[in-house]
């Protein structure tokens, strides 16, 4: 097998994201990951949401399946259980997982599939220009609510510890090398892996910037064991002037995929498609 | 001596009164009847008004029709409800404890069966619930089959069970059986003449034979959120889900299950979706994303009356429009409606392969009457050869390199028939992009006005080959007749017994029947076929006439004579030849 590099993702097309978009520095520790994991092109598979994240396919050689606004989920989950040995990446962002898609999130984490999201929380609509997402803290003014959000905000991390999933972590746009240690754990981990990754918007958020998230964010690493579900949750309400970011929650269970008896014998893909005992089958109705 | 009985039983739903109808086709079908028995009940668990009504014949029929010999009521209401259907000479079961009756109360002269139900299982010490098992058993004496042919189906009806269940049920049955043999000895005028069928039937509700027929054709994974009339589907393949090493996977919503669904199908394996009109609303928006893709997937789409919630358990015609014109964007799909079991098994196997040869979504357009009901059909229909063609779907490991920087062409234009092979990950040099976005040849996205529309091109040229595969409408009677009925779906059994019953003419006039199956796309040959139609009547258990609506479309034919029903429930025979007399004498 050759060597998995970031030069085996490139596709001729080039990223179209802002400058300074929160996006390259996912990007980028993706890339990082899954050169370290050795998954190639032909190896894996990532979903992508709609939204400026979901543009990531079109610069990421690897099997890409560039799906409906907040339906990246089940189709993940689809893909995994057609074949449960294939890594499945899902690229989703605020808006996409949590408001479109946020049933499917909830759903998602109480099966525990084996696979790993990746959110990119900016806290806007960017590629509508600039409206509130379901991360929009309150008070913060944009295009859809010009007298600062009413609501309160969806918090990812308590969300996906309530529902279930088994590793939850916090990582920063802004710290590529920081945040590929995180995905490599999550991509490693057995089971329903959410990194929600805080990105600023630098087109549309002129509050959440790159220094603004630097003075607050502080690395748990060392300092926490992350396998207490409910100090996990204390932890993931922590916001304000210090942010914490690191793996919050990890648990080992059983998958959905595990659960399947008919996975047992192999990729779904790779099982033989004739019926054994047919006659038997009809005798049922006889 | 009759050649077919038809027996209604009638109590509140949590009665078990569904079982005991299966359990009563089973019985007669093994002793070589034909039987059909279908439900009506509202949209609750417990209370509310449960009829079964099962038609057993010695010949070969395709509907209820409007007899009625022997009602059996668990309830007054059934009496009350069901006396004015009742034929002269009828046979009414009934518990005197329930209700007080005379002959004189109904209609037309009947005989009266007393049996104390509930008394027996007061003394036998039995679940209440097991008033059905006796009324089934009265019935089989009634009708003068052996009592072994009701205990053998007992016995396997209830196998998961175990022995105890099996001996309670057969011992309340031998109870039920023998009482009305000594009992009524003189009103045992029943007797069915001597079936004539060899062959072994299966009794089946289309549910199940359409999961039967998706598992022979290779099914592996189905994603299908619970609705009303598809539910038998999901029972049967989670029943054997681990045996037939396929996953059945229960959704959060039907949204979600589509996309599951599509995803696997993306990942290589032959997957659908089941719902209902309301659950295939939620399912439009990936039905699109579906034919952008070329994603194969097959979807059972169970009618039942709406709009809305509407009546959730009876049945209709109401979405032959709705699914051919569902989704935003212009793309194929092949819609196919299974009149009858039969069908079923062979149009699913044919959805499957067909929607791996084109790559596009194919539809088996259902309903609550051919879901719910048990057909009876040779077991030979079911055990047709089948082959599975997943069509150009590349498992190989050894496709040519690509460059650094490039994928595969999955979405190749060069392919006169609009399709292009399609590689799974995993697969090495087969990497692309399976793109909601309009895209180019390896699936990157593009707004090239050039790329775009010859993408476009590539997905509508599916549109004539799949006219390659098609299936006429099957013309039964004469070839040439005066007046020719159209329909689809499931009023096929009601006509053809209508039809039957007038030996295909009234007075001078003849008539023939063209059965639609294939729907969609219209067929160049159904236009030929209609426009040698001297005069054409168009039936159709909806208020539009949705049928009459396509060939319009298609064929500039106005079909101006219509019998519509919207009533939720399915045609009789009668109603069907009482309106052919009123347009035949208007010849």
């Amino acid at each position: 097998m050759s060597t998995v590099t970031l030069s085996s993702f490139n596709t001729k097309f080039l990223p179209t994201w802002c400058p300074g978009c929160g996006d390259f520095g996912i990007w980028t520790a993706l890339k990082m990951s899954l050169a370290q994991l050795g998954i190639g092109e032909s190896d894996g598979m990532a979903v992508y949401g709609v939204g400026c994240h979901g543009n990531m396919y079109d610069w990421m050689r690897i099997y890409g399946f560039a799906s409906l606004h907040g339906r990246t989920l089940p189709v993940a989950q689809g893909a995994k259980f057609a074949n449960h040995k294939l890594p499945v990446v899902v690229i989703s962002g605020d808006g996409d997982g949590l408001g479109e898609g946020g049933n499917h999130f909830i759903h998602a984490a109480k099966r525990n599939p084996n696979i790993t999201v990746i959110i990119h929380d900016n806290q806007v609509y960017g590629l509508t220009t600039g409206q509130a997402s379901p991360t929009a803290k309150q008070g913060f003014k944009t295009k859809s609510t010009p007298d600062g959000v009413f609501d309160e905000p969806v918090n990812p991390l308590t969300l996906a510890i309530t529902a279930g999933a088994t590793f939850v972590a916090r990582g920063f746009a802004g710290d590529a090398p920081g945040l590929s240690k995180i995905f490599t754990a999550a991509i490693n981990h057995k089971g329903f892996s959410i990194v929600d990754v805080l990105q600023p918007c630098v087109t549309f958020d002129k509050v959440h910037t790159y220094a603004w998230y630097r003075q607050r964010l502080y690395a748990i690493e060392g300092t926490y064991t992350p396998n207490d579900r409910v100090k996990a949750y204390e932890k993931a309400l922590e916001w304000g002037d210090k942010i914490p970011l690191g793996i919050l929650y990890k648990e080992d269970k059983e998958t959905s995929e595990d659960r399947e008896p008919a996975l047992q014998n192999g990729p779904l893909n790779s099982l033989p498609l004739e019926i054994k005992n047919y006659d038997e089958l009809l005798n049922e109705f006889i | 001596m009759l050649d077919s009985v038809t027996w209604k039983i009638g109590g509140e739903a949590g009665f078990g009164i569904i079982s005991a109808g299966t359990m009563f086709g089973r019985t007669v079908a093994r002793l070589g009847y034909q039987v059909f028995v279908t439900n009506e009940y509202p949209s609750l668990i417990r209370g509310g008004h449960n009829i079964i009504t099962a038609r057993v014949s010695s010949r070969e029929f395709h509907a209820l029709n409007r007899d009625l010999h022997i009602l059996t009521a668990l309830n007054k209401a059934t009496i009350e409800l069901h006396k004015h259907e009742v034929s002269e000479n009828a046979l009414i079961v009934f518990d005197p404890a329930d209700v007080e009756l005379k002959t004189s109360d109904f209609p037309k002269p009947v005989h009266l069966i007393p049996i104390p139900f509930g008394k027996f299982v007061g003394d036998l010490h039995v679940e209440p619930i097991m008033r059905n098992t006796l009324a089934l058993a009265a019935t089989v004496a009634l009708i003068g089959a052996p009592f072994e042919s009701l205990s053998s189906v007992i016995a396997d009806q209830f196998k998961k069970k175990g022995r105890e269940v099996i001996d309670s049920n057969s011992k309340v049955a031998q109870i039920g059986f023998d009482y009305v043999k000594n009992t009524f000895k003189d009103e045992i005028r029943m007797y069915l003449s001597q079936p004539t069928q060899k062959e072994r039937h299966l009794v089946i509700n289309g549910s199940e034979a359409l999961g039967v027929a998706a598992v022979r054709a290779g099914l592996k994974f189905a994603a299908i959120y619970p609705m009303t009339p598809i539910n038998a589907l999901i029972t049967f393949l989670a029943d054997h889900a681990k045996e037939l090493q396929i996953v059945y996977k229960q959704p959060e919503d039907e949204i979600a299950g589509i996309n599951m669904a599509l995803g696997a199908s993306y990942a290589g394996v032959r997957s659908m979706v089941a719902t209902s009109g309301g659950g295939f609303a939620l399912m439009v928006e990936a039905l699109s994303l579906a034919g952008m893709m070329e994603l194969p997937i097959v979807i059972d789409m169970g009618m039942r009356v709406g709009p809305a919630t509407g009546m959730p358990t009876w049945t209709e015609q109401g979405e032959l429009q709705f699914v051919i014109h569902a989704g935003h964007g212009e793309f194929p799909r092949i819609v196919f409606a299974p009149g009858d079991v039969g069908e079923c098994f062979d149009l699913t196997v044919d959805a499957f392969n067909l929607a791996d040869k084109y790559q596009i979504p194919v539809f088996l357009l259902t309903d609550k009457y051919l879901n719910e009901s048990q057909w009876c059909a040779p077991q030979s229909a079911f055990k047709k050869p089948v082959t599975i063609d997943r069509g150009k779907l590349v498992f190989d490991q050894n496709l040519p390199a690509l460059g650094p920087d490039d994928s595969y062409k999955r979405y190749a234009l060069d392919t006169p028939d609009g399709v292009s092979a399609r590689t799974v990950p995993g697969v090495k040099n087969g990497q692309y992009f399976s793109n909601s976005y309009e895209h180019d040849e390896t699936g990157h996205v593009t707004e090239d006005p050039g790329k775009r529309t010859a993408m476009a091109d590539k997905r509508l040229k599916k549109f004539s080959a799949i006219l390659n595969d098609a299936k006429p409408p099957t013309l039964y009677g004469p070839a040439d007749a005066d007046i020719t009925i159209v329909g689809w779906g499931t009023t096929k059994g009601p006509i053809l017994d209508a039809l039957e019953a007038v030996s295909w003419k009234l007075s001078a006039v003849s008539l023939n029947f063209l059965h639609f199956t294939w729907m969609y796309p219209f067929l160049p040959q159904a236009t030929e076929m209609l426009k040698r139609c001297k005069r054409i009547v168009d039936i159709e258990n909806n208020g539009t006439g949705q049928l009459a609506s396509l060939i319009r479309q298609h064929t500039g034919i106005e079909i101006t004579e219509k019998l519509l029903k919207y009533s939720g429930r399915p045609f009789e025979p009668e109603e069907i030849i009482e309106k052919l007399q009123q347009l035949s004498s208007r010849a």
